[in-house]
């Protein structure tokens, strides 16, 4: 087999295999059993339940999680606010970067507290060691705040009729303290020892071959990386991201870092089975999330082989695959698969420019976000899962004549109604903020032609990328676009906020109603839905939903790119 | 009923449909359902546009085209009204039918005077008699309005209703005692006490319920319009957003194109049918001769999890019957047979008529001048004759006549006391026959398993259907029985609160639970089951308790409402799944259709290779239009329901709705713009 496949195909199931025992693992942690950590770290949680006077024990119903979820993010977004705000004259600020604007705090602020790490500025220039600290710290918040809500709706689909559905602070801290931290510290390790630096000093100096004094930007850089990549939060310390050899230096530490970007929110699908104690459905709902993932990877890493049509037609030959925009470290197999992998989690980081895939590539990684749940961000990807999974039930229960029940539970209009807003929520957000967009460039292009390097339909891309990314809680570009201005940074930043709370509120409130209701006991006649039937679907009601909605944006995009390139 | 014709589009039906198709175009009716209402806006649009390209405007492109655009668009409109009015047609035409037999009948009022009832009477109007009046009915009289007989017991011909044309005997007190206004007496005369107001009754109900006005939608049918509702949402937006996408790609995009695009995507298909789709659901209940209280109980009838069913009548055919004669040892088989006959020639009941009949002796041969014939008593639960020589034949439970045979000292034979168990555990009844108080030999009575029960069961168990059969006999018969019949479970020596408390037991397991029932004492086990269907021979009180009535009182006929409820869901779901797959060929039909003029690289994404953009679009809704009327019958019909357990059910209906789904409109669109393209 060719090496670049042999070492994405290694890559991915080497995923799989720690996201078993590792999802095993967590299912533990968030059901109160037993586990090899105890003996350490129960005193670690102990001390942060006395010193934020929780009590672990008391459990909550579905309003009170989502109060509890909000509170803890709307504090920590007031905090972010004002530490970017008065950066330059606070400590740990060697390089003297200065505070930000208010609208590019907000951005930055919105975009960490919701898991997005967009990143309008660049980490070199933009933020101080202690605002690149309290970034690091929201990324392993918000990647917690996340996992949480979806352990919520773990308990709520047990089977029972209950209200009670454990303890909001205990998921969150036992999410940070047992799973989020001890793994950061091991990736961060082996980073460390790979080349990427961890230090507080302020940029090095090296003098180049031809005698100039060049400036090398560093940090503590190995610990922010772990957590970005673990916690589905991609936002970089460098601008460049994982493509910068600082970051990233080498093969070895691009498979450890692309392992990390889908290893949790996979091991949450087996949490979810061990959970509520169904093996059969967590492998159901595995096995659907991959046969997507796939549908996007193989024809990218295809694709990305085959190299430019444009390029080629020169006369000129890519052995390599095409290499515009990619690190000649990673190749374009490791690239394309990165490139998917990052935009199906919701992860965002990156180790190649978007930019510069092949057009149908670029579709691919669109697709993965407007999608958002083939996997999906860490506990958020099984919430818009969720969604998918409760209009297929009700869609299914109808097509075989009765009225449709999940885990138990009648689906009624309430919840109907409920998963219908959040359905729509996502395609409404992207294709509204896209056509703004388009508007105020398309009547006046001169004002904002800063905006587009790439007019046609690649510039179209850019824009229509840049909210999909928002509202998928992404944070990766199409780096063409000039995105550090007013429009940008304020658009972006209330889309990322609506997609991001919005889609937890919704299936947390439907899975506490359902959770509720009382349970009807499976008999011959109900649908199975750990089957292989109820999985092909979902894969359609996913499938149709995208297609449908996205599917005019795209073919004036990437699509016309792709048609345009091959004539 | 059985006037009524099965045929889809009856020119009667189809004439009063396509006028009320044009009155439903009234934007207030319209706006009950939303997906429909925005294609009335979306035509009013387009007449606009006409409008205004004949005051000039000369970029939306010519006016031929809008109009046609136009035209599909309000034909489409009137095939979505159509569908709806065609099932609401037959709906009344079946409810008419009912209606006929009360019309207007003189009745004989029994006027009251203070406290008493004085027999004066009076004719009047059946319309003016009200709750609580008494009225009077002798052979040949139609009976005017539904009622419970307060006195008198009368043969009945309830073929108006129940097409069934054998008379039945109702009486009053017990379980027989109601009946039903159009129905006939054929002998004998009935005092009648009206039970329900004018206006009120279960008939008027239903005819209320399928002619729409007070049809409610069903929880089920709000989610779904809910879903269908969220989609058209999405559209909506993806509709509006090709405005500015087409700005910034320098299209610009007519009004016409716009809303053609916007009513192909929303679900005009399932959208047009929903509520059609609900009416005929209960139009077919109402074919099975049930007349159901609410749609919801339809629906909910297909969810059910629990079936309580009689013993009597809807397992058994209803009366034990005699197989065999079993003669003690030494005892000659015609000597015993003709004893068999003796005892059994003054008994009325069935199981006696059922020994004569297995003799199959004459009657008339035999000798019983002067013979005295002893009844049935529950003392002695045994009964007989006692001939003029002085023989005393007697036949009777099993220790009844152990007993006489004891107290005349006689044995009783042992193989006799053997073949008696042998009977009881095979779920028979034995009665043993003596003769001067000694043992003849013991006649086998049996429960005749009604044919083809057990496949009901089966394939009630395959959807899933718990089948519970309710008994007065001892557990060991309930037992055999349910076993034999392929019943579940059983209620052995049931007594009614038993009935009402397994109801209670499976509803807390979350289960829906069905049960039929006449008796008054049944009314409470009604109420509380989740689809209660009463009888209509039933007292009033059962009547009122239950959600649904069965005009032919047919105790099997729960396994149709299941069906039928199963139908009206799947119809609904797999249509659902049609309209939305469609949207995939309508796509690649009007998005290239839409930008090719500015791209003409996208060419490539015209893969129906339709002849041009004016084609593409026209196709499109053309196709859109038609697909209504072609799926009328099976909206109507509804979607044949198999019980081969739901994964299975839900492959079969998802490759042909959802896969036929996405292929079917490529083929048609393609078609159409074959023919299309000849002027466009």
């Amino acid at each position: 087999m060719n090496t670049e496949i042999f070492g994405v195909a290694l890559m991915f199931l080497l995923t799989v295999l720690l996201a078993i025992p590792l999802g095993r693992y967590m299912g533990k942690v968030y059901s109160g059993h037993k586990t090899w950590l105890d003996g350490l770290l129960n005193p670690l949680d102990k001390l942060f339940f006395k010193a934020g006077g929780i009590k672990p024990e008391k459990e909550m119903n579905w309003k009170q999680h989502l109060v509890a979820l909000l509170t803890i993010n709307f504090v920590w977004f007031l905090f972010s606010m004002l530490v970017l705000m008065m950066q330059g004259s606070l400590p740990l600020n060697p390089d003297a970067n200065p505070s930000m604007t208010a609208d590019l705090a907000f951005n930055t602020s919105v975009s960490f507290i919701s898991n997005t790490n967009l990143q309008h500025y660049s980490g070199e220039s933009g933020v101080s060691y202690l605002g690149q600290l309290i970034l690091m710290l929201f990324q392993f918040i918000s990647a917690a705040a996340g996992m949480a809500a979806c352990v919520v709706v773990f308990t709520a689909m047990k089977e029972k009729t209950t209200d009670k559905l454990g303890n909001f602070y205990n998921f969150f801290i036992k999410s940070l303290t047992r799973i989020l931290l001890p793994i950061s510290i091991v990736v961060a390790v082996i980073l460390a020892f790979n080349g990427t630096p961890m230090t507080f000093k302020g940029k090095d100096q090296f003098i180049s071959m031809q005698g100039d004094t060049v400036n090398v930007s560093r940090g503590p850089a190995a610990a922010m990386v772990a957590i970005k990549q673990l916690g589905t939060n991609g936002g970089g310390f460098f601008g460049a991201n994982s493509a910068h050899p600082l970051e990233n230096p080498s093969y070895f530490t691009n498979i450890i870092e692309d392992v990390c970007i889908i290893l949790i929110p996979i091991a949450m699908i087996f949490t979810l089975g061990y959970i509520i104690r169904r093996k059969r459905f967590a492998w159901m709902v595995f096995g659907i999330m991959t046969i997507g993932f796939l549908l996007f990877v193989i024809p990218s890493i295809y694709l990305e082989m085959k190299g430019n049509p444009a390029i080629t037609q020169m006369g000129i030959a890519q052995n390599l695959g095409s290499m515009e925009g990619k690190e000649v470290r990673f190749g374009s197999a490791a690239s394309a698969y990165w490139g998917i992998t990052t935009t199906v989690t919701s992860n965002g980081s990156v180790n190649a420019m978007h930019d510069s895939f092949t057009p149908l590539t670029g579709m691919f990684c669109l697709l993965g976000m407007m999608v958002n749940s083939f996997y999906g961000g860490v506990g958020v990807g099984f919430l818009n899962f969720y969604i998918f999974i409760i209009i297929a039930v009700f869609i299914s229960g109808l097509m075989v004549g009765r009225t449709p029940e999940f885990m138990g539970k009648k689906i009624e209009a309430k919840e109907m109604k409920i998963a219908a807003i959040i359905a729509l929520l996502h395609p409404f957000l992207i294709l509204v903020g896209t056509a703004l967009a388009s508007y105020l460039f398309s009547h006046n292009p001169t004002a904002y032609a800063s905006w587009l390097n790439n007019p046609g339909n690649h510039g179209f891309s850019e824009m229509l990328y840049e909210y999909t990314s928002s509202s998928a809680n992404n944070g990766s570009g199409f780096e063409g676009l000039g995105d550090n201005t007013q429009w940008w940074n304020i658009s972006c930043g209330i889309i990322m906020l609506l997609a991001r709370f919005l889609p937890i509120i919704g299936p947390v409130a439907i899975a506490g109603i359902l959770a509720n209701k009382k349970y009807v006991p499976e008999t011959a006649g109900t649908l199975k839905t750990d089957t292989g039937t109820f999985g092909i679907m979902i894969f359609a009601v996913i499938f149709i939903i995208a297609a449908l909605s996205f599917f005019p944006a795209l073919s004036l995009g990437p699509i016309a790119e792709y048609f345009g390139l091959h004539q | 009923m059985s006037t009524t014709s099965n045929k889809l589009f009856e020119s009667k039906l189809v004439k009063e449909a396509l006028k009320q198709s044009f009155s439903k175009l009234n934007p207030r009716i319209m706006f009950r359902n939303p997906v429909m209402f925005t294609v009335e806006i979306g035509t009013a649009v387009m007449l606009g546009v006409c409008i205004w390209i004949l005051c000039g405007e000369t970029k939306q492109g010519s006016l031929i085209y809008n109009l046609i655009v136009t035209g599909v668009l309000f034909i489409t409109l009137l095939f979505a009204n159509f569908a709806e009015a065609i099932a609401e047609a037959r709906g009344k035409a079946q409810a008419d039918s009912l209606r006929k037999t009360r019309e207007e009948t003189p009745a004989k009022w029994i006027q009251s005077v203070g406290e008493m009832f004085v027999n004066e009477i009076k004719i009047v109007s059946s319309s003016q008699l009200k709750k609580g009046d008494v009225f009077l009915c002798e052979t040949g009289d139609t009976i005017p309005m539904d009622g419970e007989i307060i006195e008198g017991i009368a043969t009945i011909d309830e073929s108006a209703i129940t097409g069934e044309s054998a008379p039945v005997i109702r009486e009053s007190g017990g379980d027989k005692s109601s009946v039903t206004g159009g129905t006939k007496v054929l002998s004998d005369h009935i005092k009648v006490k009206v039970t329900t107001e004018p206006g009120e009754s279960f008939l008027d109900k239903m005819i209320a319920l399928v002619e729409g006005a007070s049809r409610q939608k069903t929880p089920n049918e709000i989610a779904l319009t809910i879903l269908l509702a969220g989609f058209t949402l999405v559209f909506i937006i993806v509709c509006v957003t090709l405005k500015p996408f087409g700005d910034y790609a320098k299209t610009p995009i007519t009004i016409a194109a716009f809303i053609s695009l916007f009513v192909c995507l929303i679900p005009t298909t399932i959208g047009g049918l929903l509520s059609a789709i609900g009416i005929a659901g209960m139009d077919r209940a109402l074919r099975a001769n049930v007349i159901t209280k609410s749609g919801k109980a339809v629906e909910t009838a297909g969810d059910l999890d629990t079936l309580l069913l009689d013993k009597t009548g809807t397992i058994t055919i209803g009366n034990r019957k005699a197989t065999h004669f079993y003669p003690a040892n030494g005892i000659d088989e015609k000597n015993f047979t003709e004893a068999c006959v003796l005892s059994s020639l003054a008994d009325e009941t069935p199981e006696g008529k059922s020994i004569i009949e297995l003799a199959n002796l004459n009657k008339n041969s035999f000798n019983v001048d002067g013979a005295r014939f002893i009844e049935f008593t529950a003392e002695t639960r045994s009964s007989g004759i006692d001939m003029k020589g002085g023989i005393r034949i007697r036949k009777g439970a099993f220790d009844s006549i152990r007993n006489i045979v004891a107290k005349a000292g006689n044995p009783f034979p042992e193989e006799t006391a053997e073949q008696v168990k042998v009977i009881s555990s095979m779920g028979g009844t034995p009665l043993v026959v003596s003769r001067n108080e000694a043992v003849l030999g013991v006649i086998e009575l049996q429960d005749i398993i009604k044919p083809g029960i057990q496949e009901r069961f089966e394939r009630l168990r395959k959807m899933g259907v718990k089948t519970v059969m309710v008994t007065g006999d001892n557990p060991l018969t309930a037992k055999f029985i349910a076993e034999k019949a392929g019943v579940d479970d059983f209620i052995a020596e049931a007594k009614p609160e038993d009935k009402m408390n397994y109801i209670k037991q499976e509803q807390q397991g979350g289960k829906l639970v069905a049960m039929m029932g006449d008796g008054t004492n049944d009314a409470p086990a009604l109420a509380q089951a989740d689809v209660g269907v009463a009888m209509n021979s039933g007292t009033a009180a059962a009547k009122e308790a239950g959600n649904m009535v069965d005009l032919d009182n047919d105790p099997t006929k729960l396994i149709e409402i299941v069906e039928i409820g199963k139908q009206l869901l799947m119809t609904r779901g797999t249509l659902t799944t049609f309209s939305i797959a469609n949207d995939v060929a309508k796509y690649f039909a009007i998005v290239p259709a839409l930008f090719i003029a500015s791209m003409p690289s996208l060419q490539g994404m015209n893969i129906m290779h339709l002849h041009s953009p004016e084609s593409a679009i026209l196709s499109a809704v053309i196709f859109n239009a038609i697909i209504i009327p072609l799926l009328i019958p099976l909206a109507l019909r509804g979607v044949a329901y198999k019980p081969i357990g739901a994964s299975a059910l839900l492959r079969r209906n998802l490759l042909i709705y959802g896969l036929g789904g996405v292929i079917i409109p490529f083929i048609g669109i393609k078609l159409i713009d074959m023919l299309v393209s000849i002027w466009f």
